[in-house]
């Protein structure tokens, strides 16, 4: 596996690559290697510093803060991963039709583009899934609604370059058809930078549905979700830091995490990108 | 650049309408009687009757379909009415003119303070390229992007306020109140400000008049002041500018944290309040100070460095 072996060169996208995947397991494997039930309040044991039977604590109900981060990374890890592909199809689907067909589809789409740019996309997506109301579902729409974009930017940029060259002139002349050009010709040609921006995505995704459940937008108690306890440590901030400090902790991990590995993805798959940052 | 910024203006109004109709829509499409729910928050749950909850149908137009009340919201927006707060009474516009100072103040700061840690931190780093100074700062700024703010913000409580007691919790008012939540706010554009000082300052380092400039004799540091700094700052600007909108998102979360008395957090109670009107003025606000502030950016953009010009591009 040699594109492994060119990832492992990078030291930073490596331990992106192994704390991704650490959490990717613990999140399928979380009943196995929580210590105790995410839901199972002691209230006798309520506010427990950390020690060998509650490794970070417990909250003011008694649960193991350690579990709950545990199961908190399955909806975490839901919610990134889901989202950012429902904005990468999107976005790929999108600018690959402006960039294909230009004129008239093109400035529609890209005046579309323009205005969702043209919000804070946070804000929007706050008050989406505020009206909405509480649920997974609605965050995640609101999430996917506000994060395409760029996608489509990038998809956009790169197939009106593509599409100019030749090979897809040649194709053309024998008689391929436009769908047929998109799939097999520029698609290939996107997935590069897709890859890349899909990777810091899924963190950045997280960041911002943690954001969401620490307004209390989004998923309700008591499903343990990260953003969400660190809403609830903030009032025992003073008497029990441990509440929020091993959430937040969380949080950074994994965004780091996919942040590396996106970095890392961006030096193997395209070294011209290096330079540029990708939003 | 007339014809720029026309098109800039119209893209204005289009997103300040997409954006109004669409939060108007969700606000009648979502789960729960409106008027019922405005009865509950002025009368409270145990004093509500069907009575009241007709009569507030009745007075603030919740009986006529969607697009009428829209229509309607539009017109009075035009004539400068935004109406008022259904839970308070309150005009909007006053509500949102008396918060947007506060958000102002804090989002500045922040910017102040970003710059202030920023800039010097990448200067150093870029040189003493590859010292213990750019180890320190890179690392930072990796911390300090990838730090989510709301996490910030408390574990800065704990050490400032509860543990070493230098600064209040929360409160408005003061410099010492302010210092704390400009920080959580900027800490994330201070460490895109760093590298991006950083990579400027390197950049420029390597170009000819630079080396001519040594090779004058000219002391180091004017070097790096007078020659390589001022070149390095245009693309800096640009990347601050474009920041700025961020930096209004964030104030919802860090003014949510600090119970700072702005627009982002009147914005989120008024969101649980499903006090329709109070959100409409919000995002209109929002969304003309944000499309303001990105075409300014543009616009000192394009006198900082002439050879830019918007022909096509947005």
């Amino acid at each position: 596996m040699s594109w492994f072996k060119m990832l492992a060169r990078n030291k930073l996208a490596l331990i992106g690559l192994i704390i991704v995947i650490l959490l990717v397991l613990s999140a399928i494997f979380a009943p196995l290697l929580a210590p105790h039930s995410p839901s199972e309040q002691r209230l006798e044991q309520a506010l427990l510093l950390p020690s060998m039977e509650f490794p970070f604590g417990t909250d003011d109900l008694g649960r193991c803060i350690f579990s709950r981060i545990i199961f908190g990374a399955r909806l975490s890890l839901l919610i990134g991963i889901t989202v950012t592909a429902i904005c990468a199809v999107t976005g790929v689907f999108i600018g690959m039709l402006a960039g294909f067909y230009g004129g008239i589809v093109d400035e529609v789409i890209m005046r579309l583009v323009d205005i969702f740019l043209a919000f804070p996309g946070l804000i929007l997506a706050l008050i989406i899934a505020g009206l909405m109301g509480p649920g997974m579902f609605n965050v995640m729409f609101a999430l996917a609604l506000v994060g395409w974009m760029g996608y489509a930017r990038v998809v956009r940029g790169t197939v009106l370059a593509e599409k100019q060259k030749e090979f897809v002139e040649t194709a053309r002349a024998l008689g391929a058809t436009d769908l047929y050009l998109m799939y097999r010709h520029l698609l290939p040609n996107v997935m590069a930078p897709i890859i890349v921006m899909a990777s810091v995505g899924i963190g950045h995704t997280i960041l911002a549905a943690a954001g969401l459940s620490f307004l209390g937008v989004g998923v309700q108690p008591p499903t343990p979700v990260w953003g969400l306890m660190l809403k609830d440590g903030k009032g025992f901030l003073q008497t029990a830091p441990h509440l929020t400090i091993f959430p937040g902790l969380a949080i950074m991990v994994t965004v780091l995490a996919f942040n590396f590995l996106g970095d890392g993805l961006r030096d193997l798959l395209d070294p011209r990108l290096k330079e540029k940052r990708i939003e | 650049m007339f014809k720029y910024l026309a098109r800039r203006l119209a893209l204005l109004i289009v997103v300040v309408l997409g954006v109004t109709l669409m939060t108007f829509s969700l606000m009648h499409l979502a789960p729960g009687d409106p008027a019922e729910m405005i009865a509950m928050a002025r009368y409270g749950l145990d004093n509500l009757t069907v009575e009241d909850i007709e009569q507030i149908r009745v007075e603030e137009s919740l009986d006529s379909p969607v697009s009428v009340q829209y229509l309607c919201w539009l017109r009075h927006t035009l004539h400068g009415d935004f109406g008022c707060s259904l839970i308070t009474g309150d005009p909007v516009m006053e509500e949102i003119l008396t918060r947007a100072p506060a958000t102002f103040k804090l989002a500045l700061a922040a910017l102040l303070i970003s710059m202030l840690i920023g800039i010097p931190a990448g200067i150093i780093a870029a040189a003493r390229q590859s010292s213990i100074f750019d180890y320190l700062a890179m690392t930072g700024a990796l911390l300090a992007a990838s730090v989510p703010n709301f996490w910030l913000g408390l574990l800065l409580i704990l050490l400032f306020s509860l543990t070493l007691g230098w600064l209040p919790v929360f409160g408005y008012g003061g410099l010492r109140c302010i210092i704390l939540p400009a920080l959580t706010l900027g800490a994330g554009l201070a460490a895109i400000t760093t590298r991006l000082t950083r990579s400027s300052m390197l950049e420029v380092l390597q170009q000819d008049y630079i080396t001519t400039a040594r090779s004058k004799g000219l002391p180091e540091a004017r070097v790096m002041y007078n020659h390589a700094l001022k070149n390095a700052f245009i693309p800096l600007i640009t990347v601050i500018g474009l920041q700025l909108g961020h930096l209004l998102e964030g104030t919802v979360i860090v003014e949510s944290i600090f119970a700072w008395p702005g627009l982002g957090k009147l914005l989120v109670d008024s969101i649980f309040a499903r006090d329709f009107s109070m959100i409409q003025g919000c995002v209109l606000f929002f969304g003309v100070v944000f499309v303001l502030v990105n075409l300014l950016v543009d616009i000192i953009y394009m006198y900082l460095d002439p050879r830019i010009r918007f022909e096509r591009e947005f």
